[in-house]
């Protein structure tokens, strides 16, 4: 039995094909379908493609910007107006991977992979959804944490508010190779100051759980506080609570426990 | 079996092929087309070693469903060599001895011309990002980032 | 860039070098840019099938059942290949060379002793389909107790990996369980050394990961023969092992080979030849089998791990007087080229220094991990590793530089190495001296003296009085040879030795003349380096 192959001009087509057929897989940019099919994945005997042009759209202006699930990171990179997004997605793959992978293919990336995604949760970015019932917006965190489930539905494009400075998000790949490799972590963090003060912290973290989480221990040693040493201080020896790190060929669960504080106070402290 | 009907440029020509579903670019090219430039190292995209220009940008076919390419236009390292004459690129790698097993050779050049064609001129840190995607086990890195200058015409260190 | 030192040893050559210093290009490199260089997959072969195997699931267990009744019936398959398809189902790599018993089947039949180790073999007419026959195998183990540690391994009551060698260790010159270097008294000399620094040093599995995979494509012949394109760096190694396992003569195979995407060691090990050959014996049509980049990197065999325990004597002047080092080299589940590499190990554990007390036992042990197998300086890079970081801290015990420390104890020409072989064309303390130089180290005047052909020989050429030992020698029967010999048994076969040899084994292959223990010749493909 081979694979077939459904391409629909329309996203709701294409969401309808999806949810009706269990071993249905939406084809994006093809960094992780094609590869799971070389790799003989023989879960997936169907594979769903949709030529529909606002998959591939880009809002960039304005204080909400919108990307397409179909946007590629390349196409980010050419965007002026995203620069506050440059440093996630050129810290994806090398230039082939960056000029297939999308964004909407990374909301599901497995670990070591999904780096963008980690900068779209400290973003509080929200995902439109398709379904077989229709359409709606979730929360990324709600997404990520049933993402498990969401494999009929089909992502459509995501959005998030503009950080109001550019000091106000920060973002960091910690990778053995340079400029290219995997993530023994990655993080990053939304950190809008109102009156001097943290205001809405929000710090995600990439390879300390199953999918992307939120260190929300470090939120709160933020929040309502100044910048100062102290603080940062504190909000590195809270990053570790609540991650539940694995062990791969990148680096152990043990190095990872060990590692994110620091990173995480170099993040706040602006340190190179 | 059912089969798609699939037709695209390769090199300059059209070809036309009967493709299974989910099959890759980089199968396509090898096994119905007979195109061995591009080569299969992971299946992942972790290698680079399968690396096609796809409308002039740099892909990897491995990873590259055959039927999306409909209409376009496909380039592999085939299409380098003009008659008996070598790519520029092609003469800089054999000059500054850019290649050992050869393996990751036809993907490296792929990644190196998607550079020069937008950037003639790169400086050494472009060329490292524009080959990041492309693994070399024979650790020739260096001699590969010395012939993309000297190509370009740039100042090849020591 | 590079720099010829004509200067140096100038009186030993005529300066009449026509190619050695000038670049000279690759004869291949026209191919490698021009992406026609034929690598073993260039090669699109009418009705090729695709060949996967079942591997095991377990790191160590009983194979209870097979069960291809669904399997059988999937479409696209082709055949099923079991063990029992398999001519001869039992080989070690080395029995080329009668080294060692028949230890790894091609497909496991009663037992798996590592995890990834293949146990049937799919044909079908597409990857597809092999990969959805693969899902339809069932297999029904009993998980053993598995052992992952070199010296967890060498314990009373552990798991038995390899029922070809119970003790866990691969058994040398018919007796010992561990290969052994003596020369002069190192335990006397430990006794009164000033100093005496022992130290564990290891080093993990390292995996060759060459861009091309292993592979192979086979396809049927006239005249009953078979074209072998092969991605291995042993072609005529890898076509002895196929006839020996496939149980033809060796001119059944037209091997084509030699261009090879990265090598490094990892595909000396005919891993995918025999078993695509039998797919094609058994189907008549174009086989191909060439691993995942999962596979390579999982089931490929890495360079094996090494620990080492290292005990030195050194005196206040600087002078190493006594190494004594325990090795233990990690071979995985079957022999490989192991064997081989722990008799590198011991070859150069004194390093390229005059100790004149030097002892050594290297263990070649068996575990349930993937087997290894060679690569660049196999059984010579963990050791180098532990004796170079072990005489930096020697150095700094006895408050030496580092470099003149190393300069002190280079060997010298006429010197006895510990290996009861006369030193010749040393060249250790004019490396460290030019090194010195281009590292602007500064070493001092009698150190930048010092010559490799000054001050050797004489009492540094004798054979100190060497205590002799029988421990680890082994009570099981008088090692059976591999019943694979191409000349007639009984020409090879020899009454194992009594009493043991009391001098060290030469830790160099011996001389074709003396065939002794079967270890002869090891070929190049092994990276020995004859002088």
């Amino acid at each position: 039995m081979t694979v077939t192959v459904k391409t629909f001009t329309s996203s709701s087509e294409a969401a309808a094909a999806l949810s009706s057929d269990r071993n249905a897989r939406y084809l994006g940019g093809g960094t992780l379908v094609m590869r799971a099919l070389n790799e003989g994945d023989i879960s997936i005997s169907t594979v769903v493609r949709a030529n529909d042009h606002a998959l591939t759209r880009i809002d960039p202006s304005g204080p909400r910007i919108t990307l397409g699930a179909g946007v590629t990171f390349a196409r980010i990179l050419g965007e002026r107006d995203l620069a506050f997004l440059h440093a996630p997605a050129r810290s994806i793959g090398g230039p082939a991977v960056r000029n297939m992978g999308t964004v909407g293919g990374n909301l599901f990336a497995p670990n070591p992979y999904g780096d963008f995604t980690v900068a779209l949760l400290a973003l509080d970015a929200t995902v439109a959804l398709q379904g077989g019932f229709g359409s709606r917006d979730i929360p990324i965190e709600e997404f990520l944490q049933s993402r498990e489930r969401q494999a009929g539905t089909l992502v459509l494009s995501v959005s998030c508010t503009r950080p109001a400075s550019a000091e106000a998000f920060r973002y960091r790949k910690i990778a053995r190779i340079k400029p290219k490799g995997g993530s023994v972590i990655t993080l990053a963090a939304h950190l809008p100051i109102s009156g001097g003060r943290v205001a809405g912290a929000r710090i995600a973290l990439g390879s300390m759980a199953p999918t992307q989480i939120r260190a929300r221990a470090a939120e709160r040693a933020l929040e309502g506080r100044s910048l100062d040493a102290a603080t940062i201080a504190a909000a590195g020896s809270a990053a570790v609570e609540g991650t539940s790190p694995s062990d791969n060929a990148l680096g152990s669960a043990w190095y990872r426990r060990e590692i994110v504080g620091v990173h995480l106070r170099r993040l706040l402290l602006g340190q190179e | 079996m059912a089969k798609t009907a699939l037709q695209f440029r390769h090199n300059g020509s059209d070809v036309a092929i009967f493709v299974d579903g989910g099959t890759n670019l980089l199968v396509a090219l090898r096994e119905l087309i007979g195109d061995m430039t591009p080569k299969f190292g992971c299946g992942q995209g972790g290698c680079g070693t399968c690396s096609v220009l796809i409308d002039g940008e740099l892909h990897l076919s491995c990873l590259t469903l055959a039927e999306t390419v409909a209409g376009r236009s496909v380039e592999t390292l085939d299409s380098l060599k003009q008659g008996p004459n070598l790519h520029a690129l092609q003469r800089a790698f054999a000059e500054n001895f850019a290649a050992q097993c050869g393996y990751c050779t036809p993907g490296m050049l792929m990644a190196a011309k998607a550079l020069l064609d937008r950037n003639p001129s790169p400086s050494r840190a472009e060329i490292v990002e524009a080959i990041s995607g492309n693994i070399c086990r024979c650790t020739g890195y260096e001699p590969i980032i010395n012939a993309i200058l000297a190509a370009s015409g740039g100042r090849v260190s020591a | 860039m590079l720099e010829l030192r004509k200067d140096i040893f100038a009186d030993e050559r005529d300066d009449n070098l026509n190619e050695i210093g000038k670049g000279t290009q690759r004869q291949d490199m026209l191919g490698h840019v021009t992406g026609t260089s034929s690598y073993f997959n260039d090669h699109k072969l009418q009705g090729m099938l695709h060949l996967k195997v079942v591997r095991s699931t377990h790191s160590h267990a009983r194979i209870r059942r097979i069960d291809t009744a669904e399997a059988e019936r999937s479409a696209g398959v082709r055949r099923i290949i079991r063990g029992s398809d398999v001519p001869r189902n039992l080989n070690t790599l080395l029995s080329l060379i009668n080294f060692g018993k028949d230890d790894e089947p091609s497909l496991a039949v009663d037992k798996v002793r590592y995890k990834g180790e293949p146990i049937l073999a799919i044909v079908a007419d597409s990857e597809r389909e092999a990969f959805e026959t693969i899902a339809k195998v069932r297999i029904d183990y009993e998980p053993l107790p598995a052992v992952f540690d070199v010296e967890d391994a060498l314990k009373a009551g552990a798991p038995v990996v390899n029922d070809t060698y119970p003790k866990n260790a691969f058994i040398y010159h018919d007796t010992y369980d561990h290969q052994k270097l003596r020369f002069g008294d190192a335990d006397a000399a430990l006794a009164t050394a000033d100093h005496v620094l022992e130290q564990r040093y290891q080093m993990s599995p390292i995996e060759h990961a060459p861009t091309e995979t292993n592979g192979s494509i086979a396809a049927p012949d006239t005249n009953g023969r078979y074209v072998v394109y092969t991605s291995t760096q042993a072609l005529f190694f890898s076509v002895d092992t196929c006839a020996k396992i496939l149980d033809v003569p060796s001119n059944t195979f037209h091997f084509i080979g030699g261009t090879v995407g990265g090598g490094f060691g990892g595909k000396v090990d005919t891993l995918t030849e025999p078993l695509c050959i039998l797919g094609a014996m058994l189907t008549g049509r174009p086989v191909r089998y060439v691993f995942g980049r999962e596979e390579e990197m999982q089931y490929g065999p890495p360079r094996g791990a090494e620990r080492i325990y290292i005990k030195d004597g050194v005196m206040r002047d600087g002078r190493v007087v006594a190494r004594k080092i325990r090795a233990y080299f990690d071979s995985g589940a079957y022999t490989r080229l192991s064997s081989y590499a722990a008799v590198k190990c011991a070859a150069h554990l004194p390093g390229p220094y005059t100790i004149p007390n030097v002892y050594g036992d290297v263990y070649c042990v068996f575990t349930n991990r993937t087997p290894a197998t060679a690569m660049r300086g196999f059984g010579v890079t963990a050791m180098d590793f532990a004796i170079e970081c072990q005489m930096d801290k020697l150095a700094n015990l006895v408050g030496m530089d580092p470099m003149e420390f190393r300069i002190l104890n280079a060997y010298r020409d006429g010197d006895m190495k510990a290996h009861r072989r006369e030193a010749k064309n040393t060249a250790l303390i004019e490396c460290v001296q030019v090194a010195a130089e281009k590292a602007k180290w500064p070493i001092r005047d009698e150190f930048k003296r010092a010559s490799s052909r000054k001050d050797g020989g004489g009492n540094r050429a004798a054979i100190p009085r060497t205590p002799t030992d029988t421990h680890g020698g082994s009570t099981a029967p008088t090692q059976q040879r591999t019943t694979y010999d191409r000349l007639p048994a009984a020409a090879l076969r020899e009454p194992p030795r009594e009493p043991p040899p009391p001098a060290p084994p030469p830790p160099q292959p011996p001389r074709p003349a003396s065939p002794s223990h079967g270890a002869g010749r090891f070929s190049s493909v092994f990276g020995t380096r004859r002088r």
